[in-house]
């Protein structure tokens, strides 16, 4: 409680999450009063300029383009959020175990993750995505992501489980009798608690941004529109060359909008955990 | 030597990493300890004798040679830390800063092979915190970082009281605190070694405090024990060149030490 | 001579994280001739710390001045901003050695720069080079009788823990200093590596390149064979104050002499001594204490101890802050 009043006192962090919180709050109620049902079928004519009717305009198969970023929203928040869970997740498990047990297990998991980040992981991201021709949905371009940035997550955390290992009341607890599952449990998971939820912010962050770099070029999901795929089908139709900016803007400023509102909860946030920067 | 020793080492070796990363933190050591004595390990910093007192509490399996605690091997670490217990040095990273103190002295109680009810390991908690002079009301409800360094280190002894161990490992127990309560915490150790006739193993630099309590010395250096004897004899008649050099190397009042 | 450091009536205080108003150092005075070496001894918290930060007039919140001032050659130190102090007193006036050697040495880089940066800094005017600033470190390190080109081409992970606080006061000394403050430069480390430590101040303050010191450890041994005046420092106050000599063979403030007692040395009869054990703790600084800080725990306090607060009078040459000591 003390930890989010402090983070209240940081203006940073309340744009940040009032940005952040916003856009999901709208991506989750929005549907009840706008029918997404609708929002694949040509409702009006090709690049319609932005009216009472259509507010956003209409995109080059007659959509309007409100329903489209809502929907696209919505798909990109899934990607961020599923690609940032398994990506934290794993990277947490294989940073925790390495970095507690040590020896042997720890240098396996250590060059693997090591072997991972060595290997660009968007060049990976491109080719299988390639060369899933068929079936490429929102979920295994989420997955993908998560499969490729999981390393990140492990070597920070493998980092600070060694060095909590030494400490004194691990061994403590260990002489206590409690069991190795208790004390990742009681006497680790706590201490990187949020450590792992600032860099699980920043995966979301990543995973949103990265979902839009591969749609944009052409390889995103098939069964569903996200941002990137507005901005992907807007540049197909030429919308940058016939000055439509109402088909290019309106996604990038979203997208913008909700990794840059992660940044700052994330550097917020640094600062209310890392007491050397606190001033 | 004793005979029918509480600890016995005989050619004792821990080693960490291989190759050319391999340390010899513990090299071939060999001695015995008594029942009920009290022994310093005496020795600079990276000389190994926080690793040898890793082995005693059987967190570290030696690399090679045999330990033996009343005869037999360390075979179940939880039988083992039913009898030996330990201090260790920095009394403020051994708490959990999650949790209040009660809770994790309550929590230490989960080693005893003897199971007790709720009331008595609290009733068990009250009075070792009172055995450390501290009103269990003063600690309740308290996190680590709320409680001195002085008050920690009690309630590492609070600990100890409430298990009653046959052996304690005390590693660096004061170098944390000045003299005053340095000179308190070894008085309520000193109780707790009347009360329940403790072996008490001493590991620290400090070899005025192990003069001062110890029934035997052990001084250490490089992974290996270069001398060891009774007080009067290691501290104040030294063999090994290494002690003399400890010794020398102290700043004591009443001695010439380096000149400006 | 007049005094080079003067420190007059400082009192300290910092905000805790509930806004509460901790006392942390409370009417310190003294005064410094070029050449003297001062100890101040205390346990740990006992305001040791906050008085480094004041001495050098280094304010950075939460600590702030109460009152009192601080002068160099004169000079105050107070009112004025941490860019100012860290610009124009700190490394050539006031230079300080920290504790831990591993927190003030920058991991990432080689200690040849991390010491380039501090003479670059302070005397970019001059219009010293880089490579000027290398020749330079070069000739002082080789002064140490340190091994001058591993040492200043490693990084800090790569040297021992002697090694590291040695360069660490290299660096800090690099502009010769008029003053120096060290605070526990040895508590992190062994008793041999100490002796080398101290050993290399002693040599430096020999070479003229600094002479006037303040020393801070819990260790009063220690003090005794490196400094010429100790201060005793109890919640926050000076107790007792006077030579070396007064201090540690003729204690008279009850604390002092607790803390003789409670010394323990490998020295013959040393076995049968009891040391003196002194329950409970300093009091807490938070609240303004009226009487005598030490009344709670001292073995000869008398009822009206903890009614008046203590003033510092003389007492066998030297200052006692206790009415009872003679």
């Amino acid at each position: 409680m003390k930890l989010l009043r402090n983070l209240l006192k940081s203006p940073m962090f309340v744009i940040g999450a009032v940005l952040f919180f916003g856009t999901i709050l709208f991506a989750i109620f929005a549907p009840f009063f706008i029918d997404l049902k609708t929002a694949m079928d040509r409702v009006g004519g090709q690049y319609l300029e932005p009216s009472g009717s259509f507010w956003l305009g209409t995109d080059d198969l007659g959509r309007d383009y409100v329903k489209l970023l809502l929907q696209g929203l919505r798909s990109s928040l899934y990607v961020g959020f599923l690609a940032g869970v398994l990506a934290t997740t794993v990277g947490t498990l294989v940073g925790i175990y390495g970095g507690f047990k040590g020896g042997i297990i720890d240098d396996i998991l250590n060059m693997f993750t090591n072997l991972f980040i060595v290997i660009p992981s968007f060049v990976v991201l491109i080719l299988v995505s390639a060369s899933l021709e068929q079936g490429r949905s929102l979920t295994i371009i989420a997955l993908l992501i998560g499969a490729t940035t999981w390393p990140w997550t492990a070597r920070s955390v493998r980092a600070q489980a060694s060095s909590l290992k030494s400490r004194d009341h691990i061994s403590l607890a260990r002489i206590n009798g409690a069991n190795t599952l208790q004390i990742i449990y009681k006497h680790i998971l706590p201490y990187l608690a949020s450590y792992v939820f600032m860099v699980f912010i920043m995966q979301v962050a990543s995973g949103i941004l990265s979902e839009s770099a591969i749609s944009m070029i052409g390889l995103g999901p098939m069964d569903n529109v996200s941002l990137g795929v507005i901005l992907n089908q807007a540049k197909n139709a030429g919308a940058l060359g016939d000055g439509i900016w109402w088909g290019i803007f309106p996604a990038s400023i979203i997208i913008t909008v909700i990794v840059f509102a992660l940044f700052l909860i994330n550097n917020s946030m640094e600062g209310v955990f890392n007491p050397r920067l606190r001033k | 030597m004793p005979t029918n020793p509480i600890f016995s080492a005989k050619n004792v070796s821990m080693h960490f990493g291989h190759g050319k990363k391999l340390v010899k933190a513990v090299d071939d050591v060999t001695f015995d300890i008594a029942d009920g004595e009290i022994i310093s390990i005496v020795g600079g910093s990276g000389c190994g004798k926080s690793v040898l007192a890793k082995v005693m509490l059987g967190l570290y399996k030696q690399t090679s040679g045999e330990f033996k605690y009343h005869g037999n091997d360390i075979t179940n670490q939880r039988d083992h830390w039913n009898d030996v217990q330990s201090v260790f040095q920095d009394p403020f990273s051994c708490f959990n800063q999650f949790f209040t103190i009660r809770a994790q002295l309550k929590d230490a109680f989960g080693i005893l092979k003897t199971k007790l009810t709720k009331e008595e390991i609290d009733q068990r908690v009250d009075r070792a915190l009172l055995a450390v002079n501290v009103t269990p009301a003063d600690i309740e409800g308290k996190y680590p970082f709320e409680l001195s360094g002085g008050q920690m280190q009690r309630m590492l002894l609070a600990r100890i009281f409430a298990l009653r161990p046959k052996v304690l490992l005390a590693d660096e127990p004061t170098s944390m605190v000045d003299a005053c309560v340095r000179a308190n915490i070894l008085d309520y150790l000193m109780k707790l070694k009347q009360e329940l006739g403790m072996t008490i193993v001493f590991v620290t630099h400090d070899i005025g405090l192990a003069y001062y309590v110890s029934d035997r010395i052990f001084i250490m250096h490089e992974g290996k024990i270069v001398e060891s004897g009774v007080p009067d004899e290691v501290a104040l008649n030294p063999k090994s060149p290494v002690t003399i050099q400890l010794i020398d190397d102290i700043p004591e009042i009443h001695k010439e030490w380096i000149k400006r | 001579m007049s005094a080079i450091f003067e420190v007059e009536n400082l009192s300290l205080h910092y905000l805790s994280r509930w806004g509460q108003k901790i006392h942390a150092v409370t009417d310190v005075s003294f005064s410094m001739k070029k050449g003297e070496i001062l100890g101040i001894a205390g346990e740990s918290g006992c305001g040791k710390s906050t008085l480094v930060n004041g001495l050098m007039g280094l304010f950075i919140p939460p600590l702030y001045p109460t009152s009192g001032d601080v002068r160099v050659n004169g000079e105050s130190l107070m009112n004025r901003t941490p860019q100012d102090i860290r610009s124009n007193i700190l490394s050539r006036k006031v230079s300080m050695i920290p504790q831990g050697a591993f927190n003030a040495l920058n991991p990432t880089r080689k200690v040849k720069d991390i010491a380039a940066d501090v003479i670059v800094a302070h005397l970019q005017k001059g219009g010293v080079t880089r490579k000027e600033s290398y020749d330079l470190l070069r000739e002082r390190f080789d002064l140490f009788g340190m091994d001058t080109e591993r040492i200043l081409n490693s990084f800090p992970i790569q040297l021992t823990a002697g090694e590291r606080q040695r360069s660490v006061i290299g660096i800090s000394t690099l502009l010769n200093p008029q003053m120096v403050i060290a605070d526990e430069p040895t508590s992190a480390l062994d008793v041999s590596t100490q002796k080398v430590v101290i050993k290399m101040i002693f040599d430096l303050l020999e070479k003229n390149i600094f002479s006037t010191m303040i020393f801070i450890t819990h260790e009063l041994p220690l003090l005794r064979h490196v400094a010429d005046n100790i201060g005793i420092m109890y919640a926050g106050e000076f107790v007792e104050y006077g030579t070396a000599e007064q201090i540690v063979f003729d204690p008279r403030h009850p604390y002092t002499k607790a803390l003789m007692g409670a010394m323990l040395s490998a020295e013959p009869g040393q076995r049968e001594k009891k040391p003196v054990a002194i329950e409970g703790a300093p009091p807490s600084l938070a609240k303004i204490i009226s009487g005598c800080r030490f009344a709670e725990r001292c073995p000869s306090a008398r009822p009206d101890c903890k009614l008046r607060s203590q003033a510092i009078r003389m007492v066998a040459g030297r200052q006692v802050r206790c009415e009872y000591a003679d």
